[in-house]
């Protein structure tokens, strides 16, 4: 069986090599057969994987522990769904994922454009592909996921396993890795296409109109990715944090803040012609740093909670980048004659500008992480010293930074486009700056003096003015013309242009994000000591021990504190924290009881009993607003969603790209 | 040309206050990963640095008093006793044998004070190769 596994592994490899080759060739040498043979192939490799794959999950599920992988990875009892998910638990696994899910992605691009780019796309598949047969040379020479114990001669079966790590049994991890790989790996298309564009020396944006739903996709499933690791953080690790600016978490964010510059700055090149240069350097920058994600969770190159053990792919991986990128640098330089920007900037105040700053102050952003990220390797080669930088590096950074992001939200979709009269400034901000002031005032009166949670609410107020008017102002004018209500009207007006009203409700989602992430700035936190029937208390909260309780399942044994809240006296339910000892592995979790509400979260830990085993230790928080970022999350899914329904008016589009074009000779505009 | 001049000078003004903020975050909260061995032979200068110290939780060290946390960290024989008093809960792995790293400062007496405290499972995630080694082969 696990032959079989590794043998369709490295028929996948060759047949990817195969793509390569006969793609570059049949291009070479125009010869369709070979064209052909190579998207065939495509699809092969797909097969193969998909094969190897199946014959992993079988393993795990029907529990072959002559296998290293199972064994260290699943055992008998754990749930179904968890054994399923032991498939990207660990090192192997994960990475014949990223091939499996690569490769999906290749054979449905491939079958989408079979008869589309006839250009391009050759060197699409052959991008593609090389980053497929990087992934599956890893898994077939370094490390196999198919590797069996063996003893002497023999092969050993251990029996039973040691399980899914326990921090792992958590619902949001069986989905949270997908999501984020999903998202890793799906840059890899646009940024085919993007090559291949630069390769084949296309003059327009045909790239970016392919791959604009792909990249919009993508961002979604990685922005979901990081939302659920943050969401796990918060109801799993006990110390009530969803971000803790560890080196895998700051690897999940870098391409993620690319991405988004990406996707802020191709409407500059859709509509005005410029930043062509920029937008190559933006995805190939994602694209890479999907890579290096991948590269920093999996090598051990810089400690992490995630804590996976050293490994010897680190090399192939640093080669790999580095060819990749002085590819890319190489191909930029050289066709940067088809690149040349159509317009040029002309006013500080002005949409362009709005976006330039948006993708300065994101990249800015992305360089502090990614420096925090590897300060120590840095370090240790400069100075000799392996120095770390902590939280508030990261915070000190990009606080600010986050607030500026916030602020051009708001600011950046209602300038005009190339220059804006302070009379139409005035106009449209009024308003929105009323409303965030008074929203600050108030709170400084009622007693706020965090600074810059003042200044956040208060831009969250301006922001949200902002949106709304543009609703309200769309929506009055096809309501005064059609007679229908104003909602009525309102969804009409985004029918009409999804993506900007799309775009909006994004908008609106950070607004709730950032209304959630101030909150942590007036966190309680409070370690307690009771005896059973005593009462302590946490804020306005009374909490009273009443009980503790034990027991035990196939997977693991119990501990339970049952707690009755009361909030000002009124009884408001019990929560039950408990801590749990996973029998395979021997390992102790907490499972934290969260009193979840829209203006906060009263979230407990019961950390054990005392030494002398007569009281209680209960950690207990309180949390203000968090629930807004889980909120804030699926207004985005929902705003992304409607980006990307196709739009009621398309020649609405069209229009504004020719008076974008035609706008480099036109006077300046009324 | 004035444009780019005035946006040139706006982007600077920015990037020169991140920078700022980014070189004062840095020396505020840089700690020097050392080993035990290192600790010990920097004598007085350790005292004024943030250090990050790794090394094994001694079997049976571990000792609870109130909230504040003792325990020995063991490294190639060396010794490093080890107080913790920060406020987050210490990590579940934190136990017998576990390998774990500890944040803060060396005190005068020679006690390392940590403030955090991270840990993983030795037997989690290392110790696989030499299990099926001890189990009797077939």
């Amino acid at each position: 069986m696990e032959n079989l596994g590794a043998l369709a592994l490295v028929l996948a490899f060759c047949f990817a090599l195969y793509s390569i080759l006969g793609s570059l060739i049949g291009k070479w040498k125009r010869k369709p057969f070979l064209l052909a043979s190579a998207r065939r192939a495509v699809y092969t490799v797909w097969a193969l994987v998909a094969v190897a794959s199946g014959i992993l999950v079988y393993s795990l599920i029907a529990g072959d522990f002559r296998l290293v992988y199972v064994a260290s990875h699943s055992n008998k009892s754990m749930p179904l769904h968890y054994k399923f998910a032991a498939w990207w638990g660990g090192q192997e696994g994960s990475l014949l994922f990223w091939s499996f899910l690569l490769a999906t992605y290749s054979a449905v691009v491939t079958w989408t454009c079979r008869n589309k780019f006839r250009d391009m796309m050759p060197y699409v598949t052959a991008v593609l592909m090389t980053t497929e047969a990087f992934f599956l040379m890893l898994i077939t020479f370094v490390i196999s996921p198919f590797q069996v114990f063996v003893v002497g001669r023999g092969i050993q079966d251990l029996g039973d396993g040691q399980g899914l790590n326990p921090l792992l049994q958590y619902w949001t991890m069986v989905i949270h890795p997908p999501m984020l790989y999903l998202g890793y790996v799906g840059f890899t298309v646009p940024f085919a296409f993007a090559f291949a564009s630069l390769i084949t020396r296309q003059p327009g944006e045909a790239w970016i109109h392919t791959t604009r739903r792909w990249t919009i996709v993508t961002w979604l499933f990685q922005s979901t990715g990081i939302l659920l690791g943050a969401g796990w953080a918060y109801a799993v690790l006990g110390w009530g944090g969803y971000w803790g600016w560890d080196p895998v978490e700051n690897a999940s964010l870098l391409p993620w803040i690319t991405a988004t510059a990406f996707l802020h700055s191709v409407m500059m090149q859709e509509k005005k012609g410029m930043m062509k240069v920029w937008n190559m350097v933006l995805i190939s920058a994602t694209f890479f740093l999907c890579i290096f994600g991948t590269f920093l969770t999996r090598s051990g190159v810089v400690s992490s909670v995630h804590a996976f053990a050293q490994s010897p792919i680190g090399k192939y991986f640093v080669t790999f980048l580095a060819i990749g990128i002085a590819g890319a640098i190489y191909l930029i330089l050289d066709r940067l004659d088809y690149l040349k920007s159509e317009s040029h900037l002309e006013s500080v105040i002005s949409r362009e500008s709005s976006f330039l700053f948006n993708n300065l102050i994101l990249l800015a952003s992305c360089f502090a992480v990614l420096w925090g990220t590897l300060f120590p390797v840095i370090s240790e080669a400069v100075t000799g010293d392996k120095i770390s930088v902590d939280r508030p590096f990261f915070e000190r950074v990009n606080v600010p930074i986050g607030l500026f992001l916030l602020f051009l939200t708001g600011v950046g979709p209602l300038i005009a486009w190339r220059r804006s009269s302070l009379e139409s400034l005035k106009r449209a901000f009024l308003w929105p700056t009323v409303a965030g002031a008074a929203l600050m005032i108030a709170l400084i009166a009622a007693g706020m003096r965090h600074p810059y949670a003042l200044l956040s609410f208060g831009l969250c107020a301006f922001v949200a003015c902002t949106i709304i008017a543009e609703f309200y102002k769309g929506a009055r004018a096809i309501s005064a013309k059609s007679g229908a209500n104003l909602f009525a009207s309102a969804i009409e007006l985004t029918h009409r242009n999804t993506r900007r009203y799309g775009g909006y409700i994004v908008h609106m989602g950070i607004v709730f994000m950032f209304i959630g992430f101030t909150g942590w700035a007036f966190r309680l936190d409070e370690t307690i000591e009771v005896q059973p029937g005593s009462v302590a208390r946490i804020g306005h909260y009374q909490l009273r021990v009443a009980d503790i309780t034990q027991g035990e399942n196939d997977n693991y044994i119990w501990n339970r504190a049952v707690i009755d809240v009361s909030k000002n006296g009124e009884p408001v339910g019990a929560l039950e924290p408990e801590k749990r000892l996973y029998k395979a592995s021997k390992q102790p979790t907490s499972e934290v009881a969260i009193r979840r509400r829209l203006n906060e979260d009263l979230y407990l830990n019961f950390a054990g009993m005392s030494n002398d085993n007569k009281k209680a230790v209960i950690q207990a928080y309180v949390f203000p607003l968090v629930s807004w970022i889980w909120i804030g999350y699926w207004v985005l899914l929902f705003g992304t969603l409607v980006c990307l329904i196709p739009p009621k008016m398309r020649l609405q589009y069209a229009r504004t790209q020719v008076v974008g074009i035609a706008g480099r000779h036109a006077t300046v505009e009324q | 040309m004035k444009t780019w001049a005035k946006f040139a000078l706006l982007a600077g003004v920015i990037v020169g206050t991140l920078a700022w903020l980014a070189v004062g975050g840095i020396n505020e909260t840089k700690t020097y990963y050392k080993t035990i061995a290192e600790l010990h032979q920097m004598g007085p200068r350790a005292l004024d640095q943030k250090i990050r110290v790794g090394g094994d939780i001694q079997a049976g060290s571990i000792q609870r008093s109130g909230r504040e946390v003792l325990f020995t960290l063991t490294q190639d024989r060396m010794k490093l006793n080890v107080v913790y008093s920060g406020i987050d809960p210490l990590p579940d792995t934190f136990r017998d044998g576990a390998q774990a790293l500890a944040d803060g400062r060396l005190g005068r007496d020679g006690i390392f004070h940590a403030s955090k405290i991270q840990a993983k499972c030795a037997s989690k995630y290392e110790a696989k190769p030499g299990r099926p080694a001890a189990a009797p082969a077939m």
